[in-house]
């Protein structure tokens, strides 16, 4: 926090007392079209200086831990959906891994592979809403038609495969729900291909503009002290230099089959860990998504989709277990308490969202009002993942 | 202005093959109207009611309000975005603040924190307005109704609802035929808001339907 910020002039003298003035407390939100959905900031300013921000939640808390007591092993799946409903597979995907860690299934391998395609699907298009309306608080509006543009695409193929158009419910305990259409491969490689050519379009777009550039460098700096303070985890974790990545660290699923990078935050326009850094993260993970999908359609094999030994109704034996994933905001964890009986005992969930936004707490003090909307922003946030 | 046009209808005797539908389908004839007034050099007149004009206006013009509550308000987005294209329907200008709105599309689930503050955008909201709500956590608590102790069990519980959208989510595609149910019921032919004879007769057909 600068001199003057602090209200203080440039004798050292207490400005704020001798004006009598006070801070102005500012609702922002919870409807407010910065905020990506029902996030109230209540943030205390100077002027157009930031003093203090505090996060409020809740208002989108829809009890699902509390229903997963209410219905079985099984049934639950629905609700993972609707905790990040950008990334709804990625969601499933934590859970199956969890309840099947649990009871040692072994998944089929076509499943397995039509699991990493499906996710790697949904966490381009994941990031593409979170570039689109960085972009749309950054003022810029047309990247945001271009991205909606590239996620019909991948809507598409996840419509054709499953029946759902943005919640998909597709995942099962021990498999998936059924096999994939036939030209399902084709479809996505066709996506591909597409997609690796749009990918420097926002690049000459958004990601080198020149005001983008000036709004997004060298604001919001979250260092790697304070994502370790706070359990950041994703791309704000990646964003401070820091190639930390589940699916590489803590392979799930048939992840360490797979050759790819992870792409961290260099400092190329400013600091390391500023909110461009953040941006050009989630970009560059688009392109190693792809390099996923493309060996995951070479090496997909035939076979069933189901764990044959598996019952309708899942008895789980009795235990906990704490089970992380990587989903497009971050570390996505379930941990599982089981009972022996066929419904979850308790399930509590670890979500990247929820540690990710209460940074602002500690990098808002200090910056301009129009600079919390670019932080903020570049967290991309889900607020039914962190109220739930 | 403010007399009702049902009452004038049946005051006036109509005269032999006089249809009062095709009277209220005002912006269909005015834009017939207009299409010959501009090929021509004459001077022309157009004769209506008020009401129908101001109607005609206001349906061609419906703001909402960006209200984004949770997965239906992705959906919501993707309608006013490149594929479907909102703005077709003179609906796609979103103002963030309630007070230039008339439409408050309610998408996604209501919570007890939330119902208050939604009931206040509601009463920001100036005269005429109007409410779709959206999905069926909007409508009834959808998959939160039974155990969800947080969820509002349908938002007109809150605020008088107008057209109703179910899906979880509801496509794009029907999002746009709600908004025009909406116009329909802002040109006053609520005939046309029920669905035809033929798709109820159809849904009767079909067994789980049946009551």
């Amino acid at each position: 926090m600068s001199e003057t910020a602090a209200g203080r002039g440039w004798g050292g003298q207490d400005v704020r007392r001798e004006l009598h003035s006070e801070l102005l407390e500012i609702n922002m939100g919870p409807q407010h079209p910065a905020t990506h959905g029902v996030l109230r900031l209540l943030v205390r300013t100077d002027g157009e200086i930031v003093h203090g921000v505090t996060a409020h939640i809740g208002y989108l808390h829809r009890c699902a831990e509390k229903i997963a007591e209410g219905c079985d092993w099984r049934q639950w799946m629905v609700y993972t959906d609707r905790f990040d409903y950008l990334a709804p597979i990625n969601m499933n995907f934590g859970y199956a891994v969890a309840v099947e860690r649990m009871l040692g299934v072994k998944v089929p391998e076509r499943a397995e592979h039509i699991r990493v395609i499906c996710a790697e699907l949904q966490r381009i298009a994941s990031h593409l809403i979170a570039i689109g309306t960085f972009g749309l608080d950054m003022g810029a509006w047309t990247p945001l038609l271009y991205c909606f543009r590239e996620r019909e695409e991948i809507l598409n193929i996840l419509e054709r495969l499953t029946g759902g158009r943005m919640l998909y419910n597709y995942f099962d305990i021990g498999g998936l729900r059924f096999d994939a259409y036939d030209g399902f491969e084709r479809d996505v490689l066709a996506f591909v291909n597409i997609m690796e050519q749009k990918i420097p379009e926002y690049d000459t777009l958004l990601s080198y503009n020149k005001i983008f550039i000036e709004r997004t460098a060298d604001v919001g700096v979250i260092d790697l002290a304070t994502c370790l303070a706070y359990g950041c985890t994703g791309p704000v974790l990646r964003g401070a230099g820091v190639p930390f990545d589940c699916r590489k660290d803590d392979p799930y699923s048939i992840y360490d089959r797979f050759e790819f990078d992870i792409p961290y935050g260099e400092g190329e326009q400013g600091t390391v860990g500023d909110c461009w850094d953040r941006y050009m993260v989630r970009m560059r993970e688009m392109y190693e998504s792809c390099r996923i999908i493309r060996q995951a359609v070479d090496a997909l094999p035939g076979g069933p989709v189901k764990a044959e030994d598996l019952k309708k109704l899942v008895k789980v034996p009795q235990g906990s277990l704490y089970t992380r994933t990587e989903s497009s905001k971050g570390e996505i964890g379930y941990h599982v308490f089981a009972d022996g009986g066929s419904k979850p005992f308790r399930t509590k969930v670890r979500s990247p969202s929820f540690s990710n936004l209460h940074v602002i707490e500690k990098v808002g003090p200090g910056m301009m009002l129009s600079d919390l909307v670019a932080t903020v922003g570049s967290l991309d946030i889900v607020l039914g993942e962190i109220d739930r | 202005m403010t007399q009702d046009r049902n009452d004038y209808v049946e005051s006036v005797t109509p005269p032999a093959g006089y249809d009062p539908r095709r009277e209220q389908c005002l912006d269909f004839h005015l834009a017939e109207d207009l299409a010959a007034m501009a090929g021509s050099d004459d001077k022309n007149f157009i004769l209506t009611t008020v009401d129908n004009l101001f109607d005609w206006a206001r349906l061609s013009s419906v703001w909402p309000v960006t209200f984004g509550l949770a997965c239906c308000a992705i959906e919501m987005m993707a309608a006013s975005a490149t594929r479907y294209d909102i703005d077709r329907f003179g609906a796609g200008a979103f103002r963030a603040t309630p007070r230039q709105a008339d439409l408050m599309i309610v998408s996604g689930t209501v919570t007890a924190k939330m119902a208050t503050r939604l009931k206040r955008i509601y009463e920001q909201m100036p005269e005429p307005k109007w409410v779709v709500a959206m999905g069926s956590c909007a409508i009834g608590g959808g998959p939160y109704f039974k155990y969800g102790y947080h969820v509002v069990k349908g938002v007109d519980f809150i605020v008088p609802v107008d057209v109703y959208i179910p899906g979880c989510p509801p496509r794009p595609e029907v999002l746009l035929d709600g908004l025009m149910r909406l116009q329909d019921k802002i040109r006053g032919r609520r005939d046309d808001a029920k669905p035809p004879k033929w798709v109820a007769d159809y849904a009767r057909k079909i067994p789980y339907v049946k009551r």
